[in-house]
């Protein structure tokens, strides 16, 4: 009885090495090109090409960094760049969620057709209705504004679907409840479901800003004045004219990631919470 | 109940009248108003950035039309019977498929894994995750170009790695055996932190009390991801699996970013990289219009099927 006892409690200890060992290794085979990529960004044009190839820089410069402000307009792109995919974030976030709680909660004639039409959407790629939606927003004299880039965005079949899911996995009983009292279907929505959603919408708020912070052919098609692109549309206007020089490539490309990166860190913790909601689930 | 049978038989009964009066009564029905006022935004958004669209990608795709020319003509199926004779369009599609079936198995897996993994209580658990993740938030024009330059045989510190090691060194990407298995290695690292999230997040609201129930039952480790894990993981790997086999059969950014035009003999082109050479590059709409309608329909069609084989009870 004693021996396996202590025998499950080893094997266990081997099951969380051996798990660790596979977690690290995939890690550092995951971050290696971010890794060369920062570190490249450091190099001097001549060390980018030495020969053989070495993931350390021979000579540390911060030229990269002060000579891209100067090359394009950075700052203006950042600004651009935070104000589309931080309104697409939000108004998409609100637009998806009383959607998706219509979908979970609401009873009427024509729901689950309705439905239907959204997983349609999400079935259908960009680049097959991007001329026509093009002509739409030309029609409404919305090219070249932020209008046009954020209107067409403000709801995203991915997240009505994705939160009809979470939705889903919230018990009845707690709106039942609220019901009974008499609580309005809205303030269900934003006192009842919304504050048990908090994972789900720190998830899909992280999978909107991203997108849409990365997103390149939409801004490149909507906007036509240097003053307008974003971050990606202008740092691949940048590649273009500067096709070699690697070191101010990896310098835009690492500016770019970091307030993803940072926004990443703060919404994490909201991963975390999604514990929250285990407490409820019956 | 009551409500609801009261509905349905008055819904039968005004069969007969004018449809006005049918939708005002609709209207009038509290339930049908209110999930319409929640709908309301999305519905007028979507319908007209997204299914306006789809019916123009539609009338398109029986049309002959280049971008710029104010020349249309009706020509009926002639872009459909174009397709069938193209056999660009089958080898995309074979490529597309091969795509999804390596990428959507693999990724599915690893991600799970992960998920698995950095659900126990490890230490460093919130670093590990915030790694696997970097890849999905990064640009795919950026990473492209960052995997371009480290497998260059000739200056990539990746291919001078290998080297190193004994592994024969080749051009990967201008290679038509090694172009399409190196973007599915670039996607699937660009993809796994993705999934792994969602999965993460369905993991952790699994109620604790559940494994310890199957603890005091004797369940090991594996019994446990068995009969707990996976059952009430069911909702979550699903969706997953969803989403990626759409999101496969769209593919575009990274393969055209490393392969342009369908990479070397073709062998990286897909479905949308394909449509988007018809209708971009060659300017013709119509035609690519027409690829697009083929693509959604299996799209749709590989959904249903899913769906259907997998149950999927929260449909209805």
């Amino acid at each position: 009885m004693g021996t396996s006892i202590l025998s499950h409690q080893r094997g266990s200890r081997l099951f969380f090495t051996a798990t660790w060992i596979f977690l690290a290794i995939a890690a550092a085979a995951i971050l290696l090109p971010f890794v060369w990529m920062v570190l490249t960004s450091f190099k001097p044009e001549s060390d980018v090409f030495a020969y053989p190839p070495r993931l350390w820089p021979n000579i540390w410069t911060l030229e990269n960094y002060t000579d891209i402000w100067q090359q394009i307009p950075m700052l203006r792109f950042f600004i651009n760049s935070v104000v589309f995919a931080g309104s697409v974030t939000i108004i998409s976030l609100f637009l998806d969620s009383l959607a998706a709680y219509a979908f979970s909660r609401l009873k009427f004639p024509g729901r689950d057709i309705l439905f239907l039409f959204v997983l349609i959407a999400l079935m259908l790629p960009f680049q097959v209705t991007f001329i026509p939606v093009y002509v739409t927003v030309q029609s409404m004299g919305l090219l070249n504004s932020f209008a046009g880039l954020i209107i067409p965005r403000a709801t995203n079949a991915f997240g009505i679907f994705m939160l009809r899911q979470f939705f889903n996995g919230i018990p009845h009983e707690l709106d039942d409840a609220a019901r009974i009292d008499g609580a309005t279907e809205f303030y269900i929505y934003s006192r009842v479901i919304l504050p048990l959603s908090g994972p789900a919408l720190a998830t899909l708020a992280v999978f909107h800003f991203m997108y849409n912070w990365n997103d390149f052919l939409w801004p490149l098609l909507i906007t036509k004045t240097t003053e307008m692109r974003n971050l990606p549309a202008g740092l691949a206007l940048f590649m273009g004219q500067h096709n070699i020089e690697y070191g101010l490539i990896m310098a835009g490309a690492t500016l770019a990631l970091l307030p993803l990166f940072i926004a990443f860190l703060f919404a994490q913790k909201y991963f975390v919470q999604s514990i929250v909601m285990t407490g409820l689930k019956e | 109940m009551m409500d609801n049978i009261q509905v349905q038989a008055s819904v039968s009964q005004s069969r007969r009248l004018p449809l006005s009066v049918r939708i005002r009564r609709a209207l009038s029905h509290p339930p049908t108003r209110q999930g319409l006022t929640f709908l309301f935004p999305s519905l007028v958004i979507l319908g007209v950035f997204v299914f306006w669209p789809i019916i123009q990608s539609l009338l398109l795709s029986l049309q002959r039309w280049r971008f710029g020319s104010s020349e249309v003509t009706w020509v009926g199926l002639d872009n459909y019977a174009r397709m069938l004779a193209d056999e660009r369009v089958w080898g995309a599609l074979q490529n597309t498929v091969y795509y999804t079936l390596v990428v959507v198995p693999v990724g599915l897996l690893l991600s799970l894994l992960f998920a698995l993994a950095l659900n126990e209580k490890l230490r460093g658990r919130v670093v590990f995750r915030a790694i696997y993740f970097l890849p999905v938030i990064a640009s795919f024009a950026i990473v492209a170009i960052v995997w371009r330059f480290l497998l260059n045989p000739d200056i990539g510190l990746l291919a001078y790695w290998f080297k190193l090691v004994g592994i024969p060194t080749r051009n990967w990407l201008r290679d038509a055996r090694y172009a399409m298995p190196a973007v599915m290695m670039v996607s699937i690292w660009k993809n796994v932190g993705f999934n792994m999230v969602i999965l993460l997040a369905g993991l952790q609201s699994i109620p604790e009390v559940y494994y310890e129930a199957a603890k005091v039952d004797g369940a090991n480790r594996w019994r446990r991801f068995r009969s707990v894990t996976m059952p009430l993981l069911r909702p979550t790997w699903i969706f997953v699996l969803i989403i990626s086999v759409i999101s496969s059969f769209q593919v575009f950014d990274q393969v055209w970013v490393m392969t342009p035009r369908g990479g070397p003999l073709f062998s990286t082109e897909t479905m949308v990289t394909y449509i988007y050479y018809q209708g971009i590059e060659l300017m013709d709409i119509s035609y690519a219009a027409g690829i697009g309608v083929m693509l959604f329909i299996i799209v749709f069609i590989l959904t249903l099927i899913q769906l259907r084989l997998l149950r999927f009870r929260d449909m209805d």
